[in-house]
């Protein structure tokens, strides 16, 4: 039966084209690649490669962005959530952080690009008032050396994505229950949250935090936006490298592309360290009993921290706003002295084609990635085996594949096997590029819902005459209407925000909104950067509006179904 | 219930049909310009260009629209964030066998990508002489149109416009820090002077950025003892010695540039967007004609003026292409001939749109058709048409990928 080759499909779908990826990056890397002449193996590109200037640094900042990326934006979650009592400002945020997570990397970059330069809005309602700024301080904030911009604009990004994937985890832990029971053995709500709860909550959300990891160290557009640029990093390079006329480069690009999966892997083994550490010196922390101390601390850091995190997304998210309105903005006025729709009636003529292509590749690989992921829940329902007991159910756990080996890694390798094959329906691959990304986030997002959902409801239709299909079109299917459409609004988000794939894949042909901004960021134009990136920030949250409307208006008597927002 | 397995085998097949499906077209005949507009009709030409002025852009659109209204040809801009990526593409192509049925039909090019592509045989041609708008060009008067740093063009390339530096500022803000500089610096050597008294208020773009590496050529030919030696290929001089007064020259500008030269903005525009914020006083771009546009744009303050050095500066022109596996050839030809058309070139003229100067002859157009390019001589922003008299010439384009190379080893990292 077709259903229960679903999971072997999805395997042999998100696993082929990586290990092929990775395979054409690797050769290339040791000098083989017969079309550009290289027949037999050597070290050279990795000589050159190793002579690059500032090849050290592109490497510090890229391994060092996955680790302090991960780190703080974890922290900041854990504590957030160790003091969330349900109050009103807790509700209230985490409402908030939800449409976060729908905005696309690089709109979020440029609206903390603007905020924080130093002729961005912070410095202009400081100046010359509190600052005596009559100019913009020559200060390098943005694309600083060190990549701290990057790493700022990357956690306002990773939080609410953290934040998401650990109160989905929640409810499995009876988090009340054991919070209630460390209690009243006289322990702080806080401290005890962190001591009974968070220990728990991590293994559960440890692949996420992988992938943020793999992601932080090896992302390319926030890199090209906030990233530090003399050298940048690693990523970035490596693109640089394959856009060479000199096609001898594609060599030094393949070895920096294996490279680059060995910073992530390390990066990844630095946390795996960590993450020793902390369970040893956490040990301690739990057996010494403390129950008191540094608890009011310890809160008011998580919610601090979470409020500014949101504060300053939606702050940028103004400030695109602003300027995309903006007429001439002299230093350091605090808003502009003129607005104008210029700029929005300059750029409507051209936004049209983008929107439509965007939307055609994210509607098309979310509605494959949703019917994929259907197929293999319902066989996993049918089958009666769970994640971890089947073989092949347990192999889904590939299916984090694509989000744990950098994009750059097997997507540069592909190419080159596209290139060999002389394979061109650039529409259709670029689908298929933005597929495996979509498909492990729908599926996530979905698989929660399908397995909590109650087996009665089948049953009983079952019962009643129903054939299997027939119970899964007309109970479990309508019944899960809710979660399935956020499971969709999630895949369009992260189509929506492809930049790499679209951009490799397509040949640099397929022009999607995402694509259009970051090569609009060249320019420079902070009014008309404001324009696309408003338009790429708002196109995921339609999904989400429909995901949630729909339902609602479809089941307006049926209260239970209409899912939560 | 879904059937993913026969949906994969669908969906394989049609990538197989896709690729098959694709156009073979044999190379028009350029001679036979009526041939060539048959020809055209109905296919669709990808303009690989530069994408990161929305100046440009919406001039590339304009073209568009009327290429489609009078050829019926349709042309896609695909937006390059650098040219050099279209020519790795096309070299991949030919790499891998694609001779008849590449993805890129015409190129915005010169300089370093143009010898790059020739040397290599990338090229489609020679075409431009038979484009019939060329003549207006008046090639035997205007060797700069059939001459690309220093190279010949054979035909290998239509001009499409021309470029200058031309250096801009704020003539509100220039006294800047040090009261007794008011005017702005008009050579080579004055500029570090002005740096050094205004410290963080100039840069010049990160080079491999075309308009940073101008910059790099710019100094080096007012610095260096021997001009001449930059225009022949780099391997018949001394690299190190031709070159060693540019790098004492830049170690000493470093400090006193915008961020203390440990960073570079990534472009001309961006170098525009940071004059526009108030970071820099002093700026320069290649487009003549961009300070009065960005002015009208609400980019610039209106007291904003234009200048060029006292020697002249750098200038050169831009031209169009067609790669040898292009698929639309004639279609290219037909859009790199409306390029030509007085019509396009003065609505690429027009500050309101472009502001990139013509390549066409205005002297010797017909009297009505030279009233389309006059330019606008009261825009106070806008440089003198005298001043574009005072042209360098380009180097040979071996320099700029030395230069580039070299600039990279000495700043990166650091």
């Amino acid at each position: 039966m077709l259903l229960r080759l679903t999971p072997a499909l999805i395997v042999a779908l998100l696993v082929s084209p990586i290990l092929a990826g990775v395979a054409m990056a690797l050769l290339p890397a040791f000098g083989y690649l017969p079309a550009l002449g290289g027949e037999a193996l050597t070290l050279a590109p990795w000589r050159e490669l190793l002579a690059q200037p500032g090849l050290a640094r592109s490497v510090g900042v890229s391994f060092a962005s996955g680790l302090v990326t991960t780190a703080v934006s974890l922290g900041v979650v854990l504590l957030f959530l160790a003091d969330a009592t349900g109050s009103r400002l807790d509700r209230w945020l985490r409402r908030l952080v939800s449409p976060l997570l729908s905005l696309p990397h690089a709109a979020a970059a440029f609206g903390l690009a603007f905020l924080i330069a130093p002729s961005g809005q912070v410095a202009r309602l400081l100046s010359p008032g509190l600052t005596g700024w009559e100019r913009p301080p020559d200060l390098l904030i943005v694309q600083d050396p060190w990549g701290l911009s990057l790493m700022a604009g990357l956690i306002l990004k990773e939080i609410p994505f953290l934040l998401l994937m650990s109160l989905a985890a929640l409810p499995q832990l009876e988090a009340p229950r054991r919070v209630a029971m460390a209690r009243s053995l006289g322990y702080r709500p806080t401290l005890a949250w962190l001591k009974v709860v968070a220990p728990a909550l991590y293994p559960l959300i440890r692949l996420p935090v992988y992938a943020v990891i793999a992601y932080a160290s090896s992302v390319v557009d926030v890199a090209m936006i906030l990233g530090p640029t003399l050298p940048p990093t690693l990523a970035v390079s490596i693109l640089t490298w394959s856009h060479d006329p000199d096609l001898t480069q594609r060599f030094l690009a393949a070895a920096g592309a294996v490279l680059q999966l060995g910073v992530t892997l390390a990066a990844l083994a630095g946390w795996w360290g960590l993450e020793c550490l902390v369970r040893r010196l956490g040990r301690r922390w739990v057996d010494g009993g403390q129950r008191r101390r540094g608890d009011s601390l310890l809160r008011t850091t998580g919610k601090g921290a979470l409020l500014a995190a949101t504060l300053i997304a939606f702050a940028g998210l103004g400030g695109l706003a602003l300027h995309s309105l903006a007429g001439f903005w002299r230093f350091p006025d605090a808003l502009p002295a003129t607005l104008t729709l210029t700029h929005w009636a300059r750029a409507l003529p051209a936004l049209g084609s983008p929107i439509a292509t965007t939307l055609i590749i994210a509607v098309s690989a979310t509605l494959l990635a949703l019917l994929l992921a259907l197929a293999a829940l319902e066989n996993e329902q049918r089958t009666g085996r769970h994640p971890a007991e089947g073989r092949l159910a347990s192999a889904l756990t590939l299916l984090y594949l694509p989000l744990i080996v950098p994009q750059i890694a097997f997507l540069f390798g592909l190419v080159i096997l596209l290139e060999s094959l002389g394979l061109r329906a650039r529409l259709a691959l670029v689908i298929f590029g933005h597929l495996l990304f979509v498909l492990p986030y729908v599926f996530l997002s979905l698989s929660e819902a399908y397995r909590r959902f109650d087996p009665r409801w089948s049953q009983l239709a079952l019962t009643l005459g129903s054939s299997r299909n027939g119970a899964f079109w007309r109970v479990r299917l309508p019944m899960l209407l809710a979660p399935v459409l956020t499971a969709a609004a999630v895949g369009l988000a992260v189509s929506i925000g492809q930049y790499l794939p679209t951009q490799l894949l397509g040949a640099g042909r397929i022009a999607t909104v995402t694509t259009e901004a970051v090569a609009l960021a060249a320019g420079a134009n902070r009014r008309v950067i404001g324009v696309w990136a408003l338009v790429q920030a708002s196109l995921p949250l339609l999904g989400f509006v429909i995901a949630i409307g729909v339902p609602r208006l479809l089941w307006r008597h049926r209260r239970g179904l209409r899912g939560t927002p | 219930m879904p059937h993913p397995s026969r949906f994969a085998a669908t969906a394989s097949a049609a990538l197989v049909t896709l690729s098959l499906a694709a156009p073979l077209a044999a190379a028009p005949d350029p001679a036979d310009w009526e041939a060539v507009r048959e020809a055209a009709r109905g296919q669709t030409v990808y303009w690989n260009a530069w994408g990161g002025d929305t100046r440009t852009n919406d001039y590339i659109a304009w073209v568009a629209e009327r290429l489609a209204a009078k050829h019926d040809v349709e042309v896609v801009h695909v937006k390059l964030d650098d040219t050099s990526s279209a020519v790795s593409r096309v070299v991949a192509e030919k790499a891998a066998g694609n001779d008849s049925d590449g993805s890129i039909d015409l190129i915005w090019i010169n300089g370093e990508n143009f010898a790059a592509m020739k040397q290599r045989d990338l090229l489609y041609g020679p075409f431009a002489e038979a484009l019939p708008h060329f003549a207006l060009t008046r090639p035997q008067a205007n060797p700069e149109v059939v001459t690309d740093f220093t190279l010949p063009t054979e035909g290998y390339e239509s001009p499409w416009g021309k470029a200058q530096i031309t250096f801009y500022y704020d003539s509100e803000e220039i006294g800047g820090d040090s009261a007794e500089i008011e005017t702005p610096p008009a050579s080579i050597e004055a500029l570090l002077d002005w740096a050094e008294a205004n410290p963080g208020r100039f840069t010049y773009p990160r080079v491999p950025d075309f308009t940073g590496s101008t910059f790099l050529k710019q100094a080096l030919i007012a610095l260096t003892d021997e001009r001449e030696a930059l225009y022949a290929p780099v391997e018949a001089s001394d690299f190190t010695a031709v070159t060693a007064p540019l790098w004492d020259y830049l170690d000493a500008l470093h400090p006193h540039l915008w961020r203390s030269g440990r960073q570079f903005p990534a472009s001309g525009p961006e170098l525009r967007s940071l004059m526009g914020n108030g970071e820099l006083s002093l700026a320069f771009t290649f487009y003549p004609s961009e300070p009065a546009a960005a002015v009208a744009d609400h980019e610039l303050p209106p007291s904003t003026r234009s200048y060029v050095l006292d020697e002249g500066t750098l200038g050169n022109v831009h031209f169009v292409a067609i790669p040898f596996n292009s698929p639309h050839k004639a279609g290219a030809l037909v859009l790199a001939n409306f390029l030509l058309s007085p019509e396009a070139q003065a609505h690429k003229q027009d500050l309101a749109v472009w502001g990139d100067r013509t390549v066409l002859d205005v002297a010797h157009l017909p009297a009505d058709t030279r009233a389309l390019f006059d330019l606008d001589e009261s825009n106070p922003a806008m440089l003198p048409a005298t001043a574009l008299g005072k042209t360098l010439a380009e180097p040979h384009p071996s320099w700029m990928d030395a230069l580039e190379a070299a600039w990279q080893a000495r700043y990166v990292g650091e």
